[in-house]
């Protein structure tokens, strides 16, 4: 166990899914030709005003109500001045005092199944800024401010986490959440959801904190845990040999998997916070809280509680299945196509499926075994029309399209032989192959058994029901 | 409050204006004048006084979630000092 | 001639004119007189002209809205869709405005006609009009002296005739100080009256646009085809807008006008507290009760306001960086060298000024001191207005603290002009209205009497002028005449 212990807080930037911009009517929409849904309000032009998206408002009561936070009944909107070129106003419209979502928690579970309590300090409103595109022009930075203005909201929360893995686990918590509650749609790659890790490390048993350095441009939970334990090891190392840590922020270079500094001269920042006098406080009444509460969805933790009371699953699966959004709505589609096989269906989903989809790359959500046939594989095998053997064959041939379960079966004659005639007529011809493996069994030897099963089943070329074939044998090979 | 040359400077940078130096001190006096005018304020304590941002200490109205702005890119970018291919140009930006 | 906005209506409902004619009429004038006096910093003729062609046309068709035909002037801080908005700034002398103010957009709706934009001081920043990249303004009472800002070019424009009437804004008396030292009557309406969409930001908790006329009748017609409540403006108040030509008879007898005692106390020229005196027995005549009262924290008005007003500034000028629109300056070494010096060219010092202030006040270490402890005052100081209102209907105070000043007397004396706003920017702070009407002179310039009213009651305060009017002829004077 090292000596030195490491406190990392995130800062996460959650787009949120509304239709138009936070202050304008413009269009929120991805990919669109530089400039074309960037509005007057957008660029700042002298005279315009902003005025609040009330959709933004009530998906910030909605992330704040699920993470059982307060929240402000005044809300204040703030300047934040810093002159930037993606800035068109020359300040950010963003929350200082009174943010809309204060002090709330979530729970992460760890790898070890023990789960852990992280605070989220506060979660604010603010504006997007624009893109600068550096590699169009020889001389000239470019500026695209059609993500001007999208409306994000910034989860801040308390240094709880002393590992990259635990900073990962609540990432992935706060990404879950956000796509539960439909407020982000949480693609990383298109930066809809943002990741800032504030790193900073003391010798263990100190309480002090250290002086921390701020990691920016993460965009995948594989690259925030490794931009987390590089940071670690170079403060350790810096400390190690007598240096000290500046308090910076670096960006994460994941062609080069390595954090560096983001300016050598840091300019000390002033933002001159102060009340945005184009906006009033947001009033947010107790009723406006409760209607919100009422049309939650259900969040995974509940999701959870379910599958495992009524639904009967494991603590495990059910943890598995809620972590993700689009997992948990899969195994639930799935299982409105067949509601008593829960247990069956969730093995299936966390198994094979879950490797086949991990191995090819793909998400759940684009999964080629739609959740009705995926069902439909598992009453096959339920209702003893194939074996777990077969099925899998099955599973394999779904994948690649050849339509669902009971076409593939009747196409590829995979219906199990249950007619107890039909094995018994196997199994004679078997016997009466073996004799020398017949004493042996009759003379004690059990283990036998299995080869005969083995000659059954390859003789029916897999379809015989095994437990059939098994109780068969015995009566005959005792007889 | 009397403010330095420095001071000016400072300001000045926050600000992002190019100061010549041949006027900071002009600036730093006129400034200063102003500050002193400000420090009036001082004789009245106000510690248990909410402050007032807007006169009318009304609450915020807020707008439906839809799209009611086109582009108008064109006419947005024909007042623009330079851009080329819809981007709008500034000297290169180091990060 | 000096038509007003009423006599025009008049003229254009019996025939006695087209609205062509009569923009006609104006635009020469302007030619003439303009050079002199450079009220306007563009006038736009051929857009006048179309705009009353149009006019007559919907005349003719039955379809005349209320302010049809009617020419008016702009000030250039109200963006108009395809014509230049310079906001008085060399920073924005390029600066074609891809769209309509609200207030101008309600103007083209109500069918007035546009003659051009008037001159202001630099963004609204000025109490003299002499902070323009385009020049002073003179007054036409007399060319030597300051019309008073930052309205200057509408207050001398309306005052010279050269328009019947013009838009304003005031941010800390910038209708009501030029309106007095120009011999007009000018309101300032309720914050939250007149949208501030497309008026280009000075103090936007301080900023309210309103019409600046020769009568209280005129203000009445054009205040209410600018005010109404705007879904662009978040600041807007949505509150009915009563009928202000209506009210106008609404008469002042057994209303009660409160005299602030700061106000009468010391600083007011007394020359000027005589023609104020007069107007107040007048006043008194006409069946009004005077009852004296007292705001006791209006003498931090002018710190408090000049700590709010540059802090908002500071902000909202940060967006002229000359990416986007207005002035860039050549061959910018970098992206700083282009912020800094495209501000510095830009921007002009007055403007330059008050944006290290602003920034100053706003900055770590100071923020509590300035801004928050404004903010503070600032409550206190409408607390007192309120306080007030309790007992009186109307509060009564002079404008100005003497009459027009020559050019260039307090050009380098940035808190000395200040100084000339402390009648009028409380106001501003508390969000009330006000209206400034003449009331008499003092060596043949004008002279402003001021009455506040309630939150919204600018029909009462409308009312109360145009009561004093039909007894008084002040507001009839021409210059030169």
């Amino acid at each position: 166990m090292s000596e030195w212990e490491s406190v990392i807080g995130l800062e996460i930037h959650a787009q949120l899914a509304t239709t138009s911009k936070i202050f304008s009517g413009a269009s929120t929409a991805f990919g669109a030709e530089p400039n074309t849904q960037a509005c007057a309000v957008d660029l700042g032009l002298p005279g315009v005003l902003p005025v609040l998206n009330r959709g933004v408002v009530e998906m910030a009561i909605r992330f704040g109500v699920a993470i059982d936070a307060d929240i402000d009944h005044r809300s204040i909107f703030a300047r934040k001045n810093y002159f930037y070129p993606d800035l068109p106003k020359g300040y950010q419209i963003s929350q200082y005092e009174h943010p809309i979502v204060g002090r709330g928690h979530v729970s992460i579970t760890l790898d070890d199944g023990a789960t852990m309590e992280i605070g989220v300090t506060r979660a604010h409103l603010e504006e997007d800024a624009g893109k600068s595109v550096h590699d169009r022009f020889a001389e000239q930075s470019g500026i695209d401010l059609n993500r001007a203005g999208t409306p994000l909201l910034e989860i801040v929360s308390e240094p709880d986490m002393r590992s990259a893995k635990q900073a990962v686990a609540y990432a992935r918590k706060i990404h879950s959440l956000v796509r539960y509650l439909e407020i982000c749609d949480g693609n990383m790659q298109e930066g809809s959801f943002r990741c800032d890790a504030n790193v900073s490390i003391r010798r263990r048993g100190e309480s002090e904190l250290g002086t921390r350095t701020e990691l920016k441009n993460i965009n995948s939970f594989r690259f925030l845990e490794r931009a987390i334990n590089h940071e670690i090891e170079r403060q350790i190392d810096l400390l190690e040999d007598g240096g000290a840590v500046v308090q910076e922020t670096r960006l994460y270079d994941a062609d080069r998997d390595e954090t560096r500094s983001m300016r050598s001269k840091e300019e000390a920042n002033d933002y001159r916070y102060f009340p945005d006098p184009d906006l009033l406080p947001v009033a947010i009444t107790d009723d406006d809280i409760e209607r919100v509460r009422a049309s939650l969805p259900e969040l995974p933790e509940q999701k959870k509680t379910r599958f495992v009371d009524t639904l009967g699953l494991s603590a495990d699966n059910a943890e598995v299945l809620t972590a993700n959004r689009d997992t948990a709505l899969y195994f639930e589609a799935a299982l409105e196509a067949q509601p008593e096989l829960a247990a069956p269906i969730a093995n299936w989903v966390l198994g094979d499926l879950a490797g086949a989809l991990n191995k090819a790359g793909i998400e759940i959500g684009d999964s080629p075994i739609s959740p009705a046939r995926l069902a439909g594989l598992v009453a096959r095998i339920a209702d003893d029309t194939i074996s777990g053997k077969i099925a899998k064959e099955v599973f394999e041939a779904i994948w690649q399209g050849e339509g669902d379960a009971d076409a593939i079966i009747e196409a590829r004659g995979l219906k199990q032989i249950t007619d107890s005639g039909a094995i018994e007529a196997l199994i004679d011809a078997v016997i009466a192959d073996n004799p020398e493996q017949v004493e042996q069994f009759r003379a004690g030897k059990e283990k036998v058994l299995g080869f005969f099963v083995g000659q059954v089943m390859k003789q029916s070329q897999g379809k015989a029901n095994p437990g059939q074939v098994n109780a068969l044998l015995r009566d005959k090979l005792k007889a | 409050m009397s403010l330095k040359p420095d001071d000016v400077r400072n300001i000045a940078q926050l600000a992002r204006l190019h100061i010549d130096e041949a006027v900071i001190d002009e600036y730093a006096a006129d400034l200063s004048s102003i500050l002193e005018l400000v420090e009036q304020m001082n004789r009245v304590d106000t510690s248990d006084v909410a402050p007032l941002s807007n006169p009318l200490d009304a609450t915020q109205r807020l707008r439906d979630d839809s799209v009611s702005e086109s582009d108008e890119r064109d006419k947005f970018q024909a007042i623009a000092p330079d851009v080329a291919d819809g981007l709008y140009r500034v000297p290169k930006v180091i990060e | 001639m000096a038509r007003g906005v009423g006599d025009i209506l008049q003229g254009l409902e019996s025939g006695e004119f087209s609205s062509v004619e009569i923009t006609q009429d104006y635009l020469e004038r302007i030619e003439r007189l303009n050079p002199s006096l450079n009220c306007f910093i563009s006038v736009t003729g051929e857009i006048a002209l179309e705009q009353a062609r149009a006019a007559d046309a919907a005349r003719a068709a039955g379809e005349a809205g209320p302010l049809c035909g009617v020419p008016l002037a702009h000030k250039d801080l109200f963006c108009t869709d395809g014509v230049r908005t310079s906001c008085g700034s060399r920073m924005l002398d390029n600066f074609i405005a891809p769209y309509d103010a609200t207030v101008i957009a309600q103007c083209k709706r109500d069918g007035a006609v546009m003659l051009g934009k008037t001159n202001m001081d630099e963004f609204a920043m000025g109490s003299s009009n002499e902070n323009s990249y385009y020049g002073p303004v003179a007054n036409p009472w007399d060319p030597a002296r300051v019309p008073g800002g930052s309205s200057g070019g509408s207050a001398a424009a309306v005052a010279a005739g050269l328009t019947p009437a013009a838009t304003g804004t005031d941010t800390g008396g910038s209708i009501r100080q030029p309106a007095a030292l120009c011999g007009v009557t000018g309101i300032k309406p309720t914050y939250g009256r007149v949208s501030r969409y497309g008026m280009v930001a000075f103090a936007s908790s301080l900023d309210q646009g309103g019409p600046l006329a020769h009568s209280a009748a005129d203000c009445a017609r054009l205040l209410q085809t600018m005010a109404g409540f705007d879904q662009r403006d978040s600041t807007s108040a949505d509150t009915a807008l009563p009928d202000f030509s209506a009210g106008l008879d609404g008469g002042l007898a057994g209303r009660r006008i409160g005299l602030p005692k700061e106000y009468f106390a010391e600083g007011l020229d007394a020359r000027l507290g005589d023609v104020i005196q007069q107007a107040i027995d007048e006043l008194q005549q006409m069946g009004a009760e005077l009852v004296e009262i007292s705001l006791a924290n209006i003498d931090l008005s002018i710190p408090v306001y000049y700590v709010i007003a540059m802090a908002e500034a500071s902000s909202n000028l940060s967006r002229y960086d000359g990416v986007r629109f207005g002035h860039r300056c050549d061959d910018p070494a970098d992206l700083e060298d282009l912020y800094k010096r495209s501000r510095w060219e830009g921007f002009g010092a007055e403007v330059k000024r008050r944006i290290m202030i602003g920034t100053y006040a706003l900055s770590a270490g100071y923020y509590d001191a300035y801004y928050l402890k404004a903010q503070q005052l600032r409550r206190l100081i409408k607390q007192d207005f309120q306080q007030a209102f309790t007992r009186v209907d109307y509060i009564l105070a002079p404008v100005t603290p003497e009459t027009a000043f020559e050019i260039g007397a307090k050009a380098n004396d940035p808190v000395s002009m200040y100084l000339q706003d402390i009648y009028t920017i409380s106001l501003n702070l508390a969000g009330l209205p006000g209206i400034s009407l003449p009331a008499g002179f003092v060596d043949g310039l004008p002279v402003g009497m001021q009455l506040i009213g309630n939150y919204f009651d600018e029909s009462g305060l409308l009312a109360a002028a145009h009561a004093y009017q039909q007894v008084t002829d002040w507001h009839l004077r021409e210059p030169g005449s």
